[in-house]
Protein backbone atom coordinates (compact mmCIF):
# COMPACT_ATOMS: atom_id res chain seq x y z
CA UNK A 1 0.00 0.00 0.00
CA UNK A 2 2.83 2.35 0.96
CA UNK A 3 4.56 1.54 -2.27
CA UNK A 4 1.48 2.38 -4.26
CA UNK A 5 1.17 5.68 -2.42
CA UNK A 6 4.84 6.48 -3.01
CA UNK A 7 4.57 5.59 -6.67
CA UNK A 8 1.44 7.65 -7.09
CA UNK A 9 3.04 10.68 -5.51
CA UNK A 10 5.79 10.59 -8.12
CA UNK A 11 3.19 11.86 -10.56
CA UNK A 12 2.98 15.08 -8.60
CA UNK A 13 6.11 16.42 -10.24
CA UNK A 14 5.63 14.72 -13.57
CA UNK A 15 6.16 16.91 -16.64
CA UNK A 16 5.45 15.84 -20.20
CA UNK A 17 7.23 16.96 -23.32
CA UNK A 18 5.53 19.93 -25.00
CA UNK A 19 6.83 21.38 -28.28
CA UNK A 20 7.84 25.03 -28.04
CA UNK A 21 6.88 26.31 -31.50
CA UNK A 22 5.38 25.47 -34.92
CA UNK A 23 2.04 23.85 -34.14
CA UNK A 24 -0.61 22.37 -36.42
CA UNK A 25 -3.90 23.36 -34.79
CA UNK A 26 -6.70 20.76 -34.56
CA UNK A 27 -9.99 22.50 -33.83
CA UNK A 28 -12.75 21.01 -31.71
CA UNK A 29 -16.39 20.56 -32.77
CA UNK A 30 -17.55 21.35 -29.25
CA UNK A 31 -15.15 24.18 -28.47
CA UNK A 32 -15.84 26.01 -31.72
CA UNK A 33 -19.60 25.60 -31.23
CA UNK A 34 -19.83 26.69 -27.60
CA UNK A 35 -16.58 28.60 -27.03
CA UNK A 36 -15.43 29.95 -30.40
CA UNK A 37 -13.94 33.01 -28.67
CA UNK A 38 -11.60 30.64 -26.81
CA UNK A 39 -10.24 29.20 -30.04
CA UNK A 40 -9.74 32.72 -31.38
CA UNK A 41 -7.99 33.77 -28.16
CA UNK A 42 -5.69 30.74 -28.18
CA UNK A 43 -4.41 31.55 -31.66
CA UNK A 44 -4.17 35.26 -30.89
CA UNK A 45 -2.21 34.65 -27.67
CA UNK A 46 0.16 32.27 -29.41
CA UNK A 47 0.79 34.50 -32.40
CA UNK A 48 0.62 37.97 -30.91
CA UNK A 49 1.60 37.59 -27.26
CA UNK A 50 4.09 34.72 -27.53
CA UNK A 51 5.32 35.10 -31.13
CA UNK A 52 4.66 31.48 -32.09
CA UNK A 53 3.83 29.88 -35.43
CA UNK A 54 0.49 28.07 -35.46
CA UNK A 55 -1.29 26.84 -38.57
CA UNK A 56 -5.11 26.97 -38.76
CA UNK A 57 -6.03 24.66 -41.63
CA UNK A 58 -9.43 25.04 -43.37
CA UNK A 59 -9.16 21.43 -44.60
CA UNK A 60 -9.19 20.01 -41.07
CA UNK A 61 -12.42 18.29 -39.95
CA UNK A 62 -13.84 16.49 -36.93
CA UNK A 63 -11.74 13.62 -35.54
CA UNK A 64 -15.09 11.70 -35.28
CA UNK A 65 -14.40 11.40 -31.54
CA UNK A 66 -17.95 11.80 -30.32
CA UNK A 67 -19.17 9.26 -32.87
CA UNK A 68 -16.36 6.89 -31.88
CA UNK A 69 -17.14 7.09 -28.16
CA UNK A 70 -20.87 6.80 -28.77
CA UNK A 71 -20.19 3.63 -30.76
CA UNK A 72 -21.44 4.63 -34.19
CA UNK A 73 -17.97 5.03 -35.79
CA UNK A 74 -15.51 2.09 -35.73
CA UNK A 75 -11.89 2.46 -34.61
CA UNK A 76 -10.42 1.83 -38.07
CA UNK A 77 -12.46 4.74 -39.45
CA UNK A 78 -11.49 7.08 -36.62
CA UNK A 79 -7.80 6.15 -36.97
CA UNK A 80 -7.90 6.86 -40.69
CA UNK A 81 -9.66 10.22 -40.26
CA UNK A 82 -6.99 11.17 -37.73
CA UNK A 83 -4.31 9.93 -40.14
CA UNK A 84 -5.73 12.40 -42.68
CA UNK A 85 -5.11 15.17 -40.14
CA UNK A 86 -1.54 13.93 -39.81
CA UNK A 87 -1.26 14.01 -43.60
CA UNK A 88 -2.51 17.61 -43.72
CA UNK A 89 -0.02 18.49 -40.98
CA UNK A 90 2.83 16.80 -42.88
CA UNK A 91 1.88 18.49 -46.16
CA UNK A 92 1.81 21.90 -44.45
CA UNK A 93 5.36 21.30 -43.15
CA UNK A 94 4.53 20.86 -39.47
CA UNK A 95 5.45 18.04 -37.07
CA UNK A 96 3.75 19.11 -33.82
CA UNK A 97 0.00 18.79 -33.46
CA UNK A 98 -2.11 20.53 -30.84
CA UNK A 99 -5.77 19.56 -30.55
CA UNK A 100 -8.18 21.88 -28.76
CA UNK A 101 -10.39 19.17 -27.27
CA UNK A 102 -9.87 16.51 -24.63
CA UNK A 103 -11.88 13.93 -26.56
CA UNK A 104 -9.66 14.51 -29.61
CA UNK A 105 -6.53 14.54 -27.48
CA UNK A 106 -7.54 11.23 -25.90
CA UNK A 107 -8.18 9.74 -29.32
CA UNK A 108 -4.88 10.98 -30.78
CA UNK A 109 -3.09 9.59 -27.71
CA UNK A 110 -4.89 6.26 -27.97
CA UNK A 111 -4.12 5.97 -31.67
CA UNK A 112 -0.40 6.77 -31.32
CA UNK A 113 -0.22 4.23 -28.50
CA UNK A 114 -2.07 1.60 -30.55
CA UNK A 115 0.32 2.10 -33.48
CA UNK A 116 3.30 1.62 -31.20
CA UNK A 117 1.85 -1.54 -29.68
CA UNK A 118 0.45 -2.96 -32.92
CA UNK A 119 2.52 -1.71 -35.90
CA UNK A 120 0.28 -3.69 -38.26
CA UNK A 121 -2.55 -1.27 -37.40
CA UNK A 122 -0.44 1.65 -38.61
CA UNK A 123 0.31 -0.15 -41.85
CA UNK A 124 -3.37 -0.82 -42.49
CA UNK A 125 -4.24 2.80 -41.78
CA UNK A 126 -1.54 3.97 -44.23
CA UNK A 127 -3.04 1.71 -46.90
CA UNK A 128 -6.62 2.77 -46.19
CA UNK A 129 -5.79 6.47 -46.17
CA UNK A 130 -3.91 6.17 -49.45
CA UNK A 131 -6.74 4.21 -51.02
CA UNK A 132 -9.32 6.77 -49.89
CA UNK A 133 -7.43 10.04 -50.42
CA UNK A 134 -4.01 9.37 -52.02
CA UNK A 135 -2.48 11.06 -48.97
CA UNK A 136 0.56 9.94 -46.97
CA UNK A 137 1.67 11.06 -43.55
CA UNK A 138 4.35 11.24 -40.90
CA UNK A 139 3.45 10.42 -37.33
CA UNK A 140 3.67 13.68 -35.34
CA UNK A 141 6.83 14.30 -33.35
CA UNK A 142 4.92 15.96 -30.56
CA UNK A 143 1.30 15.80 -29.42
CA UNK A 144 0.23 18.39 -26.86
CA UNK A 145 -3.23 19.51 -25.87
CA UNK A 146 -3.74 23.26 -26.33
CA UNK A 147 -3.83 23.65 -22.53
CA UNK A 148 -0.40 21.99 -22.35
CA UNK A 149 0.88 24.74 -24.64
CA UNK A 150 -0.59 27.52 -22.47
CA UNK A 151 0.80 25.71 -19.39
CA UNK A 152 4.25 25.63 -20.97
CA UNK A 153 4.19 29.41 -21.48
CA UNK A 154 2.39 30.29 -18.23
CA UNK A 155 5.36 32.25 -16.90
CA UNK A 156 5.75 34.28 -20.11
CA UNK A 157 2.04 35.04 -19.88
CA UNK A 158 2.50 36.02 -16.22
CA UNK A 159 5.06 38.60 -17.33
CA UNK A 160 2.41 40.28 -19.51
CA UNK A 161 -0.34 40.03 -16.89
CA UNK A 162 -2.86 42.90 -16.70
CA UNK A 163 -5.36 41.35 -14.25
CA UNK A 164 -3.90 38.72 -11.90
CA UNK A 165 -6.24 36.14 -10.39
CA UNK A 166 -6.66 38.26 -7.28
CA UNK A 167 -9.70 39.83 -5.66
CA UNK A 168 -8.93 43.54 -6.01
CA UNK A 169 -11.18 44.37 -3.05
CA UNK A 170 -9.48 42.09 -0.52
CA UNK A 171 -6.06 41.58 -2.14
CA UNK A 172 -6.52 37.81 -1.67
CA UNK A 173 -5.92 35.19 -4.38
CA UNK A 174 -9.08 34.04 -6.16
CA UNK A 175 -10.21 30.56 -5.13
CA UNK A 176 -10.28 28.36 -8.21
CA UNK A 177 -11.50 24.79 -8.72
CA UNK A 178 -10.30 22.95 -11.79
CA UNK A 179 -11.82 20.13 -13.81
CA UNK A 180 -9.34 18.30 -16.01
CA UNK A 181 -11.56 16.00 -18.09
CA UNK A 182 -11.28 12.20 -17.98
CA UNK A 183 -9.64 11.62 -21.36
CA UNK A 184 -6.76 14.03 -20.69
CA UNK A 185 -4.72 11.68 -18.50
CA UNK A 186 -6.83 8.81 -17.13
CA UNK A 187 -6.21 6.71 -20.24
CA UNK A 188 -2.49 7.46 -20.56
CA UNK A 189 -1.25 9.19 -17.40
CA UNK A 190 2.22 9.85 -18.84
CA UNK A 191 0.65 12.03 -21.55
CA UNK A 192 -0.76 14.58 -19.11
CA UNK A 193 0.99 17.09 -16.84
CA UNK A 194 0.76 15.57 -13.33
CA UNK A 195 -0.66 12.26 -14.59
CA UNK A 196 -4.16 11.10 -13.68
CA UNK A 197 -3.97 11.68 -9.93
CA UNK A 198 -2.19 15.05 -9.62
CA UNK A 199 -3.51 17.05 -12.55
CA UNK A 200 -1.38 20.18 -12.73
CA UNK A 201 -2.02 21.53 -16.20
CA UNK A 202 -4.64 24.05 -15.04
CA UNK A 203 -3.54 24.51 -11.43
CA UNK A 204 -0.06 25.39 -12.77
CA UNK A 205 -1.62 28.28 -14.70
CA UNK A 206 -3.70 29.35 -11.70
CA UNK A 207 -0.60 29.39 -9.45
CA UNK A 208 1.47 31.30 -12.01
CA UNK A 209 -1.23 33.95 -12.37
CA UNK A 210 -1.77 34.65 -8.68
CA UNK A 211 -4.80 32.46 -7.86
CA UNK A 212 -5.23 29.60 -5.41
CA UNK A 213 -6.33 26.17 -6.61
CA UNK A 214 -8.66 24.22 -4.27
CA UNK A 215 -8.38 20.42 -4.17
CA UNK A 216 -12.08 19.53 -3.66
CA UNK A 217 -13.09 15.88 -3.03
CA UNK A 218 -14.68 15.13 -6.43
CA UNK A 219 -12.02 16.99 -8.41
CA UNK A 220 -11.24 13.90 -10.51
CA UNK A 221 -14.86 12.77 -11.00
CA UNK A 222 -16.28 12.79 -14.54
CA UNK A 223 -18.38 15.83 -15.57
CA UNK A 224 -21.06 13.38 -16.69
CA UNK A 225 -20.94 13.81 -20.47
CA UNK A 226 -20.77 10.04 -20.87
CA UNK A 227 -21.29 10.43 -24.66
CA UNK A 228 -24.53 8.44 -25.31
CA UNK A 229 -25.62 9.47 -21.82
CA UNK A 230 -25.94 13.06 -22.96
CA UNK A 231 -26.50 12.65 -26.69
CA UNK A 232 -29.75 10.74 -26.20
CA UNK A 233 -32.35 12.84 -24.41
CA UNK A 234 -33.70 9.80 -22.52
CA UNK A 235 -30.33 9.34 -20.77
CA UNK A 236 -29.53 12.89 -19.70
CA UNK A 237 -30.27 12.18 -16.03
CA UNK A 238 -26.84 10.51 -15.86
CA UNK A 239 -25.18 13.60 -17.18
CA UNK A 240 -26.83 16.13 -14.88
CA UNK A 241 -26.46 13.83 -11.85
CA UNK A 242 -22.68 13.54 -12.30
CA UNK A 243 -22.25 17.30 -12.80
CA UNK A 244 -24.38 17.87 -9.72
CA UNK A 245 -22.14 15.55 -7.70
CA UNK A 246 -19.18 17.76 -8.61
CA UNK A 247 -20.99 21.03 -7.99
CA UNK A 248 -22.16 19.81 -4.56
CA UNK A 249 -18.61 18.75 -3.76
CA UNK A 250 -17.03 22.11 -4.66
CA UNK A 251 -19.76 24.35 -3.21
CA UNK A 252 -18.56 24.33 0.44
CA UNK A 253 -15.18 25.72 -0.70
CA UNK A 254 -16.90 28.82 -2.12
CA UNK A 255 -14.91 28.91 -5.34
CA UNK A 256 -14.75 32.17 -7.30
CA UNK A 257 -14.79 30.20 -10.53
CA UNK A 258 -14.35 26.81 -12.18
CA UNK A 259 -11.72 26.36 -14.89
CA UNK A 260 -12.01 23.48 -17.34
CA UNK A 261 -9.63 21.71 -19.68
CA UNK A 262 -12.22 20.19 -21.99
CA UNK A 263 -14.82 22.25 -23.83
CA UNK A 264 -17.53 19.64 -23.24
CA UNK A 265 -16.97 19.57 -19.47
CA UNK A 266 -16.99 23.38 -19.38
CA UNK A 267 -20.23 23.52 -21.30
CA UNK A 268 -21.90 20.98 -18.98
CA UNK A 269 -20.73 22.55 -15.73
CA UNK A 270 -22.08 25.87 -17.05
CA UNK A 271 -25.38 24.71 -18.56
CA UNK A 272 -26.32 22.14 -15.91
CA UNK A 273 -26.21 24.86 -13.27
CA UNK A 274 -29.15 26.38 -15.14
CA UNK A 275 -30.95 23.02 -15.42
CA UNK A 276 -30.45 22.20 -11.74
CA UNK A 277 -31.73 25.64 -10.77
CA UNK A 278 -34.85 25.16 -12.90
CA UNK A 279 -35.40 21.66 -11.48
CA UNK A 280 -34.86 22.44 -7.81
CA UNK A 281 -34.32 26.17 -7.33
CA UNK A 282 -30.76 25.52 -6.22
CA UNK A 283 -27.95 27.92 -7.24
CA UNK A 284 -24.30 27.34 -6.35
CA UNK A 285 -22.82 30.85 -6.18
CA UNK A 286 -23.57 33.79 -3.88
CA UNK A 287 -26.81 35.80 -4.02
CA UNK A 288 -28.59 33.67 -6.60
CA UNK A 289 -25.70 33.60 -9.04
CA UNK A 290 -24.00 30.43 -10.25
CA UNK A 291 -20.30 29.60 -10.09
CA UNK A 292 -18.79 31.09 -13.27
CA UNK A 293 -17.09 28.54 -15.52
CA UNK A 294 -14.10 29.54 -17.65
CA UNK A 295 -12.10 27.73 -20.27
CA UNK A 296 -8.33 28.09 -19.73
CA UNK A 297 -8.16 30.29 -22.83
CA UNK A 298 -10.77 32.60 -21.30
CA UNK A 299 -8.85 32.62 -18.02
CA UNK A 300 -5.61 33.44 -19.88
CA UNK A 301 -7.45 36.05 -21.94
CA UNK A 302 -8.83 37.85 -18.87
CA UNK A 303 -5.42 37.76 -17.22
CA UNK A 304 -3.91 39.30 -20.36
CA UNK A 305 -6.53 42.07 -20.48
CA UNK A 306 -8.74 40.90 -23.38
CA UNK A 307 -12.28 42.30 -23.56
CA UNK A 308 -14.64 39.67 -22.02
CA UNK A 309 -17.10 40.06 -24.91
CA UNK A 310 -14.29 39.39 -27.41
CA UNK A 311 -13.59 36.16 -25.53
CA UNK A 312 -17.26 35.16 -25.82
CA UNK A 313 -18.17 35.23 -22.12
CA UNK A 314 -21.65 36.41 -23.12
CA UNK A 315 -22.20 32.90 -24.53
CA UNK A 316 -22.10 31.38 -21.03
CA UNK A 317 -25.33 30.63 -19.20
CA UNK A 318 -23.84 31.42 -15.76
CA UNK A 319 -23.16 35.15 -15.49
CA UNK A 320 -19.45 35.99 -15.27
CA UNK A 321 -19.91 39.58 -14.04
CA UNK A 322 -19.35 38.78 -10.32
CA UNK A 323 -15.93 37.39 -11.28
CA UNK A 324 -15.09 40.33 -13.58
CA UNK A 325 -15.95 42.69 -10.72
CA UNK A 326 -13.71 40.82 -8.29
CA UNK A 327 -10.82 40.99 -10.77
CA UNK A 328 -11.40 44.72 -11.26
CA UNK A 329 -11.95 44.32 -14.99
CA UNK A 330 -13.38 47.41 -16.66
CA UNK A 331 -16.09 46.04 -18.97
CA UNK A 332 -19.11 47.61 -20.61
CA UNK A 333 -22.30 45.78 -19.49
CA UNK A 334 -24.24 47.51 -22.27
CA UNK A 335 -22.12 45.77 -24.88
CA UNK A 336 -22.69 42.22 -23.64
CA UNK A 337 -25.39 41.27 -26.12
CA UNK A 338 -24.21 43.44 -29.02
CA UNK A 339 -23.03 42.49 -32.51
CA UNK A 340 -19.66 43.26 -34.05
CA UNK A 341 -20.78 46.83 -34.82
CA UNK A 342 -21.78 47.46 -31.21
CA UNK A 343 -25.55 47.32 -31.91
CA UNK A 344 -27.79 45.42 -29.47
CA UNK A 345 -28.86 42.10 -31.00
CA UNK A 346 -31.58 41.28 -28.44
CA UNK A 347 -31.66 40.03 -24.86
CA UNK A 348 -31.81 36.36 -23.88
CA UNK A 349 -34.69 35.33 -21.65
CA UNK A 350 -34.00 35.26 -17.91
CA UNK A 351 -33.93 31.93 -16.06
CA UNK A 352 -36.43 31.48 -13.22
CA UNK A 353 -33.88 31.35 -10.40
CA UNK A 354 -30.35 31.77 -11.73
CA UNK A 355 -29.39 35.44 -11.86
CA UNK A 356 -28.18 36.63 -15.21
CA UNK B 1 -21.08 -21.36 -31.40
CA UNK B 2 -18.03 -19.48 -30.32
CA UNK B 3 -18.92 -16.77 -32.80
CA UNK B 4 -19.12 -13.83 -30.39
CA UNK B 5 -15.89 -14.77 -28.63
CA UNK B 6 -14.19 -14.86 -32.03
CA UNK B 7 -15.48 -11.39 -32.87
CA UNK B 8 -14.27 -10.11 -29.50
CA UNK B 9 -10.85 -11.68 -29.83
CA UNK B 10 -10.28 -9.77 -33.06
CA UNK B 11 -11.01 -6.44 -31.38
CA UNK B 12 -7.94 -4.54 -30.12
CA UNK B 13 -10.07 -2.87 -27.44
CA UNK B 14 -11.00 -6.29 -26.12
CA UNK B 15 -7.46 -7.69 -26.25
CA UNK B 16 -5.94 -4.58 -24.66
CA UNK B 17 -8.76 -4.08 -22.16
CA UNK B 18 -8.93 -7.50 -20.51
CA UNK B 19 -6.00 -9.34 -18.98
CA UNK B 20 -7.21 -11.24 -16.00
CA UNK B 21 -9.74 -9.78 -13.61
CA UNK B 22 -9.45 -10.58 -9.90
CA UNK B 23 -12.94 -9.26 -9.09
CA UNK B 24 -11.70 -6.60 -6.70
CA UNK B 25 -14.41 -4.11 -7.67
CA UNK B 26 -12.17 -1.04 -7.84
CA UNK B 27 -13.57 -0.22 -11.29
CA UNK B 28 -17.10 -0.28 -9.90
CA UNK B 29 -16.11 1.92 -6.98
CA UNK B 30 -14.88 4.74 -9.23
CA UNK B 31 -17.39 4.30 -12.05
CA UNK B 32 -19.76 7.24 -12.61
CA UNK B 33 -22.24 4.94 -14.38
CA UNK B 34 -22.29 2.51 -11.44
CA UNK B 35 -23.10 5.42 -9.19
CA UNK B 36 -26.36 6.31 -10.91
CA UNK B 37 -27.44 3.13 -12.69
CA UNK B 38 -27.83 -0.44 -11.58
CA UNK B 39 -24.62 -1.15 -13.44
CA UNK B 40 -21.47 -2.96 -12.38
CA UNK B 41 -18.39 -3.09 -14.65
CA UNK B 42 -16.80 -5.75 -12.44
CA UNK B 43 -19.65 -8.14 -13.15
CA UNK B 44 -19.42 -7.49 -16.88
CA UNK B 45 -15.68 -8.11 -16.99
CA UNK B 46 -16.11 -11.27 -14.95
CA UNK B 47 -18.88 -12.55 -17.21
CA UNK B 48 -16.79 -11.97 -20.30
CA UNK B 49 -13.72 -13.52 -18.67
CA UNK B 50 -15.65 -16.73 -17.98
CA UNK B 51 -16.14 -16.99 -21.73
CA UNK B 52 -19.61 -18.58 -21.71
CA UNK B 53 -21.01 -17.86 -25.17
CA UNK B 54 -24.66 -17.80 -24.12
CA UNK B 55 -23.99 -15.46 -21.17
CA UNK B 56 -22.12 -13.12 -23.48
CA UNK B 57 -24.94 -13.27 -25.99
CA UNK B 58 -27.34 -12.28 -23.19
CA UNK B 59 -25.09 -9.30 -22.46
CA UNK B 60 -25.18 -8.20 -26.10
CA UNK B 61 -28.99 -8.26 -26.00
CA UNK B 62 -29.26 -6.44 -22.66
CA UNK B 63 -29.43 -2.83 -21.54
CA UNK B 64 -26.42 -3.48 -19.29
CA UNK B 65 -23.65 -2.83 -21.79
CA UNK B 66 -25.13 0.52 -22.80
CA UNK B 67 -24.87 2.33 -19.45
CA UNK B 68 -21.11 2.97 -19.50
CA UNK B 69 -20.07 6.57 -20.26
CA UNK B 70 -16.69 5.57 -21.79
CA UNK B 71 -15.01 8.00 -19.42
CA UNK B 72 -12.19 5.47 -18.84
CA UNK B 73 -11.96 6.42 -15.16
CA UNK B 74 -11.59 2.69 -14.57
CA UNK B 75 -8.40 2.47 -16.63
CA UNK B 76 -5.77 4.01 -14.32
CA UNK B 77 -7.28 2.45 -11.20
CA UNK B 78 -7.51 -1.24 -12.10
CA UNK B 79 -4.73 -3.09 -10.26
CA UNK B 80 -4.58 -5.66 -13.07
CA UNK B 81 -4.31 -3.17 -15.90
CA UNK B 82 -7.75 -3.93 -17.32
CA UNK B 83 -10.01 -1.33 -18.86
CA UNK B 84 -13.65 -2.31 -18.40
CA UNK B 85 -14.63 0.67 -20.58
CA UNK B 86 -12.69 -0.83 -23.49
CA UNK B 87 -14.28 -4.24 -22.93
CA UNK B 88 -17.62 -2.44 -23.13
CA UNK B 89 -16.62 -0.78 -26.41
CA UNK B 90 -15.86 -4.20 -27.89
CA UNK B 91 -19.13 -5.67 -26.58
CA UNK B 92 -21.11 -2.78 -28.07
CA UNK B 93 -19.41 -3.17 -31.43
CA UNK B 94 -20.17 -6.90 -31.37
CA UNK B 95 -23.77 -6.17 -30.39
CA UNK B 96 -24.12 -3.95 -33.45
CA UNK B 97 -22.32 -6.38 -35.76
CA UNK B 98 -24.57 -9.25 -34.68
CA UNK B 99 -27.70 -7.07 -34.85
CA UNK B 100 -28.49 -7.87 -31.20
CA UNK B 101 -28.44 -4.19 -30.15
CA UNK B 102 -32.08 -3.77 -31.22
CA UNK B 103 -33.16 -6.28 -28.56
CA UNK B 104 -32.74 -3.75 -25.71
CA UNK B 105 -34.17 -0.30 -25.10
CA UNK B 106 -30.74 1.25 -24.53
CA UNK B 107 -29.21 -0.59 -27.48
CA UNK B 108 -31.94 0.71 -29.82
CA UNK B 109 -30.76 4.24 -28.99
CA UNK B 110 -27.83 3.65 -31.36
CA UNK B 111 -30.25 4.59 -34.11
CA UNK B 112 -30.88 8.05 -32.63
CA UNK B 113 -27.12 8.54 -32.18
CA UNK B 114 -26.37 7.37 -35.70
CA UNK B 115 -28.93 9.77 -37.14
CA UNK B 116 -27.62 12.71 -35.09
CA UNK B 117 -23.85 12.31 -34.89
CA UNK B 118 -22.73 10.01 -37.67
CA UNK B 119 -24.92 11.79 -40.22
CA UNK B 120 -23.53 15.13 -39.06
CA UNK B 121 -19.93 13.95 -39.50
CA UNK B 122 -20.56 13.10 -43.14
CA UNK B 123 -22.99 15.95 -43.75
CA UNK B 124 -21.04 18.94 -42.41
CA UNK B 125 -17.67 17.53 -41.30
CA UNK B 126 -18.28 17.97 -37.57
CA UNK B 127 -19.75 15.69 -34.88
CA UNK B 128 -21.51 18.63 -33.28
CA UNK B 129 -22.44 22.02 -34.70
CA UNK B 130 -24.84 24.83 -33.81
CA UNK B 131 -27.11 23.47 -36.52
CA UNK B 132 -27.60 20.08 -34.87
CA UNK B 133 -27.62 21.11 -31.20
CA UNK B 134 -30.98 22.86 -31.72
CA UNK B 135 -32.77 24.23 -28.63
CA UNK B 136 -35.90 22.14 -29.31
CA UNK B 137 -33.85 18.98 -28.73
CA UNK B 138 -31.74 20.59 -25.99
CA UNK B 139 -34.02 22.50 -23.61
CA UNK B 140 -31.45 21.91 -20.84
CA UNK B 141 -29.02 24.23 -22.63
CA UNK B 142 -31.00 27.21 -21.41
CA UNK B 143 -31.99 30.67 -22.68
CA UNK B 144 -28.52 31.93 -23.61
CA UNK B 145 -28.06 29.02 -26.03
CA UNK B 146 -31.54 29.75 -27.40
CA UNK B 147 -30.46 33.37 -27.94
CA UNK B 148 -27.25 32.25 -29.68
CA UNK B 149 -29.13 29.90 -32.01
CA UNK B 150 -31.69 32.57 -32.88
CA UNK B 151 -28.89 35.03 -33.76
CA UNK B 152 -26.14 32.73 -34.98
CA UNK B 153 -24.60 34.97 -37.65
CA UNK B 154 -24.30 38.02 -35.41
CA UNK B 155 -23.18 36.25 -32.23
CA UNK B 156 -20.55 34.13 -33.96
CA UNK B 157 -19.23 37.08 -35.93
CA UNK B 158 -18.90 39.07 -32.68
CA UNK B 159 -16.66 36.40 -31.16
CA UNK B 160 -14.42 36.16 -34.25
CA UNK B 161 -15.80 32.88 -35.61
CA UNK B 162 -16.21 32.24 -39.33
CA UNK B 163 -19.64 30.58 -39.14
CA UNK B 164 -20.40 28.80 -42.41
CA UNK B 165 -17.75 30.92 -44.15
CA UNK B 166 -14.94 29.88 -46.49
CA UNK B 167 -11.33 29.61 -45.36
CA UNK B 168 -10.02 29.05 -41.85
CA UNK B 169 -11.53 29.89 -38.47
CA UNK B 170 -14.03 28.43 -36.01
CA UNK B 171 -17.20 26.90 -37.53
CA UNK B 172 -15.98 27.45 -41.11
CA UNK B 173 -17.85 25.62 -43.86
CA UNK B 174 -15.95 22.39 -44.59
CA UNK B 175 -15.27 22.35 -48.34
CA UNK B 176 -16.71 19.68 -50.64
CA UNK B 177 -13.33 18.10 -51.39
CA UNK B 178 -12.62 17.52 -47.69
CA UNK B 179 -16.13 16.15 -47.12
CA UNK B 180 -15.65 13.77 -50.04
CA UNK B 181 -12.38 12.56 -48.53
CA UNK B 182 -14.19 11.88 -45.26
CA UNK B 183 -16.86 9.91 -47.12
CA UNK B 184 -14.21 7.88 -48.97
CA UNK B 185 -12.44 7.11 -45.69
CA UNK B 186 -15.73 5.91 -44.20
CA UNK B 187 -16.30 3.67 -47.23
CA UNK B 188 -12.81 2.18 -47.31
CA UNK B 189 -12.56 1.54 -43.56
CA UNK B 190 -15.97 -0.02 -42.95
CA UNK B 191 -17.49 3.04 -41.30
CA UNK B 192 -20.22 3.33 -43.92
CA UNK B 193 -21.12 -0.36 -43.69
CA UNK B 194 -21.23 -0.11 -39.89
CA UNK B 195 -23.60 2.87 -40.04
CA UNK B 196 -25.74 1.18 -42.68
CA UNK B 197 -26.10 -1.90 -40.52
CA UNK B 198 -27.37 0.27 -37.62
CA UNK B 199 -29.81 1.85 -40.06
CA UNK B 200 -30.95 -1.49 -41.54
CA UNK B 201 -31.43 -3.38 -38.26
CA UNK B 202 -33.32 -0.37 -36.86
CA UNK B 203 -35.66 -0.23 -39.85
CA UNK B 204 -36.42 -3.93 -39.44
CA UNK B 205 -37.03 -3.49 -35.71
CA UNK B 206 -39.29 -0.49 -36.31
CA UNK B 207 -41.32 -2.56 -38.80
CA UNK B 208 -41.54 -5.45 -36.33
CA UNK B 209 -42.82 -3.03 -33.69
CA UNK B 210 -45.30 -1.56 -36.16
CA UNK B 211 -43.74 1.92 -36.07
CA UNK B 212 -42.80 4.17 -38.94
CA UNK B 213 -39.17 5.23 -38.90
CA UNK B 214 -39.74 8.80 -37.67
CA UNK B 215 -41.80 7.49 -34.77
CA UNK B 216 -39.07 4.95 -33.98
CA UNK B 217 -36.43 7.71 -34.12
CA UNK B 218 -38.41 9.83 -31.68
CA UNK B 219 -38.96 6.84 -29.41
CA UNK B 220 -35.28 5.86 -29.33
CA UNK B 221 -34.27 9.46 -28.60
CA UNK B 222 -36.76 10.15 -25.81
CA UNK B 223 -38.14 6.96 -24.25
CA UNK B 224 -36.86 5.87 -20.85
CA UNK B 225 -38.75 3.06 -19.15
CA UNK B 226 -36.71 3.45 -15.97
CA UNK B 227 -35.45 -0.12 -16.32
CA UNK B 228 -32.87 -1.42 -13.86
CA UNK B 229 -30.17 -2.45 -16.29
CA UNK B 230 -30.83 -6.17 -16.10
CA UNK B 231 -33.66 -6.26 -18.60
CA UNK B 232 -36.31 -5.73 -15.96
CA UNK B 233 -38.50 -2.71 -16.23
CA UNK B 234 -39.56 -2.52 -12.60
S1 LIG C 1 -10.64 -3.10 -11.15
FE1 LIG C 1 -9.79 -4.54 -12.65
S2 LIG C 1 -9.35 -6.45 -11.52
FE2 LIG C 1 -10.73 -5.18 -10.24
S3 LIG C 1 -12.81 -5.93 -10.78
FE3 LIG C 1 -12.38 -4.16 -12.13
S4 LIG C 1 -11.49 -5.08 -13.98
FE4 LIG C 1 -11.41 -6.66 -12.38
S1 LIG D 1 -15.41 3.76 -18.78
FE1 LIG D 1 -17.45 2.94 -18.31
S2 LIG D 1 -17.04 1.27 -16.89
FE2 LIG D 1 -15.20 2.57 -16.89
S3 LIG D 1 -15.49 4.04 -15.20
FE3 LIG D 1 -16.26 5.03 -17.10
S4 LIG D 1 -18.46 4.56 -17.12
FE4 LIG D 1 -17.51 3.12 -15.67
Amino acid sequence: MDMVTTNNRQWEKYQKEIADDRYYYARSCIRQTFFPGSEWAFIDILRNKLGKDIFDDPKHTTCTGIGYHSDVVPFQTTMTVVARHFALMTEAGYANITPSCITSFGIYTEILHAWEEHPELLERVREDLYKATKREFDVPKNLAHTSDVIYKFRNQIAMQMVHPLVDVHTGKPLRVVDHIGCHYAKMFPSKGVGGAEFPAVLSGMVDAWGGECIDYPERRHCCGFGFRNYLVQANRGYSVANSMKKLESMEPYEPDFIVTNCPGCGMFLDKWQYTISEMSGKTYGKNGYGIPVLTYEEMAGLVLGYNPWDLGLQMHQVAVEPLLDKMGIDYDPEKKYCDADGKLISLPKCPTFLKQ
Amino acid sequence: MGRIIDILNQDTHFCDGLNSCMNCGVCTAVCPAAEFYNYDPRVIVDTVQRGDESEIEELLKSNTIWYCGECMSCKPRCPRGNTPGEVIMALRKASIETGLFVESEKGRQQFAIKRAIADSVLGVGYCVSPDIAVPEKHPEQGPVWEWICANKEQVYERVHANYDGNGAGALRHVDEASLNELKEIFKVTGGTAFMESIEQCSKEKAAALGMDIEEYLHETYTFNSGGDGYGNNE
